[in-house]
């Protein structure tokens, strides 16, 4: 086991990537001798060169484009989007063209591309920084989309990803960036598409993913000083989702609220609390609750306190649930 | 002077200046450019000749099945030919082009069965072919997009080494295809502008047929687009885009640049769309008769034919090749009805490489919906 940040984390598990395939390529604004503006990519192309490790035009669009092209040619591009708000010039690239490419050329054209993009609010930042687009490629069918919590995942996680055939949107919980925790190098990850129970529980399961996962844990540690025993599932993966373990949990416990930034219509927890539904029926004791962003653009950072979902939101739903 | 032989289009005053390269004239006489020549011999311009017939046969057959309700719509091509031939005829098998939707000829020259086309616009499938098997990528409906798969593409190939290496048979390079409506976009201009800082080995090829649907290529830009080179710091060069000869000779050198490890190069080839954009669509409301009139003049067909006459062709090859063209009509129209329909249990296995839970679940709810149904209409 190492101690390192979830920057670290990313960071060494890029260079594990880039030295098991000559063909992964990283590619982004500033990532270069910089490092990206979070420092990702630190040092990576020092040692790579400047052929793998491309410091490109200011041009989202493009860098998701070129990727495509170069994916013809069979390299592997992993790309970052600077930061979540920007990546919507590129909208049309990953929507349209990424996800679409196998499925129109049925199956013969394989689009192994990350796009790596910090998401997420909570560091103070100003406007287009904080953005949580997680449900926006979620729904669109072709792309894969997960989000990594604590360095081990993101550690894994960005190899795995990389070690896909299909096109993965990769959201960082940029907030956690600088948290720490202990990395096993050498150990069997989990598969990539699968959630996880990070705190085993009986009152009520808090269903979450990336920078919400930690302020799950942290509730569910408050609320044991009410004698509330609260699991807590990681769904690691949006898309595909996989709620076995999810529904597993609500037959167990009875209540489930689901915990994420993004803004709460057409969010994933809607289609969460859709499916736990279909699933649970007859075990739910109560309705199933978000606690979510709001339906608002992200507001200026220092309402984003009240914005986004805290332990007092989550633990009043808890309340709210059992009370039901 | 002949103004059928006036190499200036008649449309725009955008596309009056700079001169375009001209090397065969609309009246069939070769013309002479001090930078560019063709240096084919008779049995090559048949040979673009018989392409020119055939993709304009192709295009012709598609137009008239889509008015017989074979096909949802159709996007004629009738009047680029020589455009969309003279640049595919550059490419060597080991390139690569990234097409959009109107590009038949380019298709054409690559090898790909026409019955592929017909099956996209039938609503059959979304592409057909394998795009590694053909050197040529399916094409592109979202404007412009393709010009930067084209430009990563490109990256690839100096990544792997196989351009400028002085080795013909392996230095390659890309063409990206597009039109004049397509210069608007962002993806166009992120495009020239990325190749020209990496140098990449692309050939950007403007189809510049006056307009984007209904709009005239003035109301897209106020200066030429051959211009726009200038701007992000690569050559350009405008050929006109209804000499098949030129087209090659342009394209062919702009390849070559590329292969060479000189950089992409931006054409623009002036020629003229004479159908509608789509055959959902009526060109009267937008242009006058005498315009098109003006450019049938100009028809990139006819004046290859005038030359080869000249230049001693039997009429046993004109012969041939029209029986040719017949067959090939026949053959399409046959193959049109027996395109096979899209079996959407199927296409649930290719949405991802690595299928999902999900995905089969929803599939086998599909086939249990349907092989219910099927029982009970049974």
């Amino acid at each position: 086991m190492t101690r390192m940040s979830m920057v670290k984390a990313l960071n060494s598990g890029l260079r594990r990537a880039m030295e098991a395939d000559p063909q992964v390529l990283v590619m982004g604004e500033d990532i270069g001798r910089l490092g990206g503006v979070f420092r990702v990519t630190e040092g990576l192309q020092k040692d790579f060169g400047d052929g793998r490790v491309m410091d490109t035009p200011l041009a989202e669009s493009a860098i998701v484009g070129t990727a495509v092209g170069l994916t013809f040619r069979g390299f592997r591009p992993v790309v970052e989007i600077q930061f979540d708000g920007f990546v919507y010039p590129a909208y049309d690239q990953i929507v349209s063209q990424v996800a679409k490419l196998h499925f129109r050329s049925r199956g013969r054209v394989r689009m192994p591309i990350v796009i790596r993009i910090p998401y997420g609010g909570g560091i103070g930042a100003v406007e287009h920084h904080s953005e949580s687009p997680e449900a926006q490629f979620a729904l669109t069918a072709g792309l894969k989309v997960v989000s990594c919590a604590d360095p081990h995942d993101a550690h894994w996680m960005i190899q795995q990803a990389i070690a896909s055939d299909d096109p993965v949107v990769f959201m960082e919980p940029k907030r956690r960036y600088w948290e720490s925790g202990e990395v096993d190098l050498g150990a069997e990850p989990l598969p990539l598409w699968s959630s996880r129970i990070v705190r085993p529980g009986r009152d009520a399961t808090l269903i979450t993913y990336g920078p919400m996962v930690k302020t799950c844990l942290d509730s569910a540690r408050a609320a044991e000083a009410d004698g509330l025993d609260l699991e807590v599932i990681d769904l690691r993966t949006l898309s595909p989702l996989d709620l076995a373990p999810v529904v597993e949990s609500v037959r167990r416990t009875g209540h489930a609220i689901v915990v994420h930034e993004a803004a709460r219509t057409l969010g994933l927890g809607a289609e969460v609390a859709s499916r736990i539904s279909e699933e649970c029926f007859y075990s739910l004791e109560s309705p199933v609750l978000r606690v979510t962003g709001y339906d608002m653009p992200y507001p200026p950072s220092r309402a984003e306190h009240d914005f986004l979902p805290g332990l007092d939101r989550i633990l009043d739903a808890v309340d709210r649930a059992r009370a039901f | 002077m002949d103004p059928s032989n006036d190499p200036t289009p008649p449309t725009s005053p955008l596309t009056t200046s700079p001169p375009m390269v001209q090397l065969l004239s609309p009246s069939g006489e070769r013309v002479t450019d001090p930078r560019h020549a063709f240096d084919g011999d008779r049995a090559e311009i048949e040979a673009l000749y018989r392409d020119l017939v055939m993709t304009r046969r192709v295009d012709t057959e598609a137009y008239a099945l889509q008015r017989h309700g074979e096909l949802g719509l159709w996007p004629p091509a009738l009047g680029q030919e020589a455009a969309q031939v003279g640049s595919a005829r550059a490419l060597r098998p080991h390139d690569f082009a990234f097409p959009t939707y109107r590009d038949h000829g380019v298709a054409w020259c690559r090898g790909v069965d026409p019955t592929h086309l017909l099956g996209i616009f039938r609503g059959s499938h979304l592409g057909g072919w394998d795009p590694a098997e053909h050197g040529i990528a399916l094409p592109n409906i979202i404007i412009g997009a393709q010009t930067l798969h084209a430009t990563g593409y490109a990256m690839g190939l100096a990544l792997e080494g196989l351009v400028g290496t002085g080795d013909a048979e392996r230095d390659s390079a890309v063409i990206a295809y597009f039109g004049d409506g397509a210069t608007s976009q962002g993806d166009v201009s992120e495009a020239l502008d990325w190749a020209a800082v990496h140098q990449s080995p692309v050939v950007f090829f403007c189809e510049n047929n006056q307009y984007a649907i209904s709009v005239p290529v003035d109301s897209q830009t106020r200066v030429p687009i051959v211009q726009r080179a200038d701007g992000f710091g690569l050559p350009g060069v405008r050929v006109d885009g209804n000499d098949v000869l030129a087209c090659l000779a342009v394209t062919r050198q702009a390849l070559q640049r590329a292969r060479d490890g000189e950089g992409p190069t931006l054409i623009e080839a002036v020629t003229y769309r004479m159908g509608a954009h789509t055959t959902s669509d009526d060109p009267g409301r937008y242009r006058d008769a005498s315009e098109v009139e003006g450019w049938k003049a100009k028809d990139p067909l006819e004046r290859v034919r005038l030359l080869l006459v000249a230049e001693g062709t039997s009429e046993e090859f004109f012969a041939e090749l029209d029986a040719d063209a017949e067959a090939l009509g026949v053959r399409l129209r046959a193959a049109c009805q027996q395109i096979t329909e899209p079996d959407l249990a199927e296409l649930f296995d290719h949405v991802f490489v690595e299928s999902t839970v999900e995905n089969q679940q929803q599939k086998a709810e599909h086939v249990a919906w349907q092989a219910a149904f099927e029982e009970v209409a049974s």
